[in-house]
């Protein structure tokens, strides 16, 4: 779950997309490139961005006794690297915010960095490291989609803390609280979507070989 | 661990135990939106808090919102199942 329409204060609000929008902007020239250098994966990246649309859509219930959804966007992140998703993240958070009035336009920024930025370069990270010490690629994937998911609501509650320390916790106080909402709800989210994600990367790897190979997913160099 | 990971049957029905799960476990809670659990402990921290901007526009029911949630779901899966239908088709075409 994203933060909501004006619950961060302006200070806070300017900030968080100070630090995104160049991140957005770079990622959109990236996209551009990554479509004119191979063309071919064009519709399997247009895909990533539908699967981050579809999982952020699924609210889902938790142990917690409370729902929340996956961000989807580990996919994109581990096929095409982190850089093509913050600008995919910042549509779908955008989507969501004027038609939903879920997020919003004040938190578009904060949320961008958590979802868009932090989620897939988490992802990424474990995902190399993964498959350079000789992991599996299903192994690898599971783990960057699920931290990747993790790591956007641990970003969630550490900007929410910020905004609202608590009276005599200060930040940490506030931010184990915002741990204790969104992480621990997330838990279980996290593994399923890094469940769904290998199902994708099942597939993909039966329909799909010669874009993934294209990609470095797939055959000689794949784990280097 | 890698064999299971491999094995999309058993992997849907662990998703789908896991959405599951919390429904049929004797779990106390209304399942209302973590979001809202957040806006619970701003106010607990900072009781003084008021949002200084409200969306712009909301969905006018909760009908109309689990309408704009399904197309959001309808229009990502039916572009990914049609990549995944194009390219099942095309690499069944080379056998």
């Amino acid at each position: 779950m994203h933060i909501m329409e004006g619950f961060l204060p302006a200070t806070h609000a300017i900030a968080w997309t100070v630090a995104s929008a160049p991140v957005v902007a770079y990622s959109a020239w990236r996209v551009k490139k990554v479509v004119e250098e191979n063309p071919s994966t064009k519709l399997l990246l247009a895909s990533c961005g539908a699967f981050a649309f579809v999982l952020s859509a699924l609210k889902l219930p938790s142990v917690t006794g409370s729902c929340s959804h996956p961000t989807g966007t580990g996919l994109g992140a581990v096929l095409f690297g982190p850089w093509v998703m913050p600008v995919m993240g910042s549509i779908v958070l955008l989507f969501q915010a004027l038609l939903l009035a879920h997020g919003g336009i004040t938190t578009l920024g904060a949320n961008t960095f958590s979802m868009g930025i932090v989620g897939p370069f988490v992802s990424y990270a474990l995902y190399r490291m993964v498959r350079k010490s000789g992991g599996s690629l299903q192994l690898a994937v599971f783990l960057a989609a699920a931290l990747g998911d993790m790591s956007t609501y641990c970003t969630t509650s550490v900007q929410l803390a910020l905004a609202f320390p608590d009276p005599v916790g200060g930040v940490l106080g506030s931010t184990a609280k915002f741990l204790g909402i969104f992480a621990l709800t997330q838990v279980p989210l996290a593994i399923a979507e890094g469940l769904l994600t290998v199902i994708v990367v099942n597939i993909l790897s039966k329909t799909s070989v010669g874009e993934l190979k294209t990609l470095n997913i797939l055959g000689r160099g794949a784990q280097a | 661990m890698s064999g299971i990971l491999k094995n999309n049957k058993i992997l849907m029905a662990l998703v789908a135990a896991l959405v599951i799960a919390p429904l049929a476990l004797p779990i106390a809670g209304e399942f209302g939106g973590s979001d809202d659990q957040a806006e619970g402990v701003i106010q607990q921290v900072a009781p003084g808090y008021e949002p200084w901007f409200s969306s712009i526009w909301e969905p006018p029911s909760g009908e109309i919102e689990s309408l704009l949630f399904a197309l959001q779901a309808a229009l990502g899966s039916g572009l990914l199942c049609y990549y995944i239908g194009l390219r099942h088709g095309m690499s069944k075409r080379k056998d």
